[in-house]
């Protein structure tokens, strides 16, 4: 077994396998996990999903939302426990990889493509996948 | 058999780093060392050879990137060739916890929290103070010229002087950084994956991937890691 086989074997079992299809510009619920003392308790973060990095156990997710006019960031790893679940609530049209430019937009010009056009295919995308 | 810290330590090979998620979810990045088969090729006793020690030897070489003499004394413990081969100072005491041909596995650090990990450190060639000790270096502009990442003054008569009128030695300079045995002290035993020889140690480890380590258990541990364990 190769090196780079092995340090992917060592965390195999923490990937998630039931992931929902996220794209870049899709909007997303994350349910993260917080524990307070012995409590626990979900908290939904509700955002866009502006970009996606790394690979295998290393992959990041950052999810931008703005709330009274102050944009709020989130970035986790893909596979972390602290995460129970992702919803995609709507899926939007965007063309590049990842969707900085929308740290500098304001207002209306915030919003992205609906992609209403191919929702069909990516209705099918995801019936494939799964 | 379990390895205590002042016998034999482990040779294996570091793989690389990677992050594991522990119980409560925390993500914690570990180093991957395998370890194969550790075999001790050859005890040294007082009577024979006036001290005591043992040697090990580890990983897989082809006979003929061995050579013959090697090939010889590996075969008389009852070995494959093997490609790597150290000595170990051992109390002579427990010297009779070793035989020729026994094998050391993962197996040994079993009920061991913390290990030290010894390895030759990156090669960063000759550095100058600033990167090789953190020195500071000079102010970007007030007059400085040409001396921004210089050391300054290295000291007058008083502080730093020997006798003979040189520098002590050891003052700090420039130099070659890196490429030197480095011991990284009690680091936490993350997992032990015996079947798959493969040992998780939290944090950094000396040397390059594929860079071949030693392991023991931890000597003395960090007053923070004593609260711990």
């Amino acid at each position: 077994m190769g090196h780079q086989q092995i340090l992917e074997s060592v965390n195999a079992d923490a990937i998630k396998t039931d992931l929902p299809r996220l794209d870049i510009g899709d909007t997303i619920n994350v349910h993260c996990r917080i524990v307070e003392g012995e409590k626990e308790r979900i908290q939904i973060f509700q955002g866009t999903l502006i970009s996606r990095k790394g690979r295998g156990i290393n992959e990041m997710i950052t999810v931008r939302r703005v709330v009274d006019d102050i944009g709020i960031e989130r970035t986790w790893p893909i596979n972390s426990p602290f995460i129970s679940k992702f919803e995609v609530m709507r899926r939007a049209d965007a063309r590049r990889a990842k969707l900085y430019f929308l740290r500098d937009r304001v207002g209306k010009s915030r919003r992205l493509r609906d992609r209403r056009r191919g929702l069909k295919h990516i209705q099918a995308e995801t019936a494939g996948a799964q | 058999m379990t390895l205590s810290s002042s016998g034999a330590h482990l040779i294996g090979q570091k793989i690389g780093m990677t992050r594991v998620f522990d119980e409560k979810g925390v993500s914690v990045p570990v180093t991957v060392i395998q370890v194969g088969a550790n075999v001790v090729t050859q005890v040294r006793s007082p009577d024979v050879d006036g001290y005591a020690a043992v040697q090990i030897g580890a990983g897989d070489i082809k006979p003929r990137n061995s050579t013959m003499p090697l090939i010889g004394h590996d075969a008389k413990a009852g070995s494959a060739p093997l490609r790597h081969h150290k000595e170990f100072r051992v109390p002579e005491k427990d010297l009779g916890n070793y035989e020729l041909g026994q094998e050391l596995t993962l197996g040994a650090l079993e009920g061991v929290r913390f290990v030290d990990v010894i390895g030759t450190s990156k090669g960063k060639g000759f550095q100058g103070t600033m990167k090789r000790h953190n020195f500071k270096g000079q102010q970007a502009s007030h007059g400085v010229e040409r001396k921004h990442r210089s050391p300054g003054s290295i000291g007058g008569h008083a502080t730093n002087r020997g006798h003979s009128g040189k520098l002590k030695k050891g003052k700090r300079m420039s130099g070659q950084m890196g490429n030197e045995r480095v011991t990284v002290r009690s680091l936490d035993i993350v997992r032990i994956d015996a079947e798959n020889n493969l040992l998780l140690v939290k944090g950094p480890v000396p040397g390059h991937n594929k860079a071949w380590v030693e392991i023991r258990p931890a000597i003395r541990l960090y007053k923070s890691k004593v609260q711990k364990g």
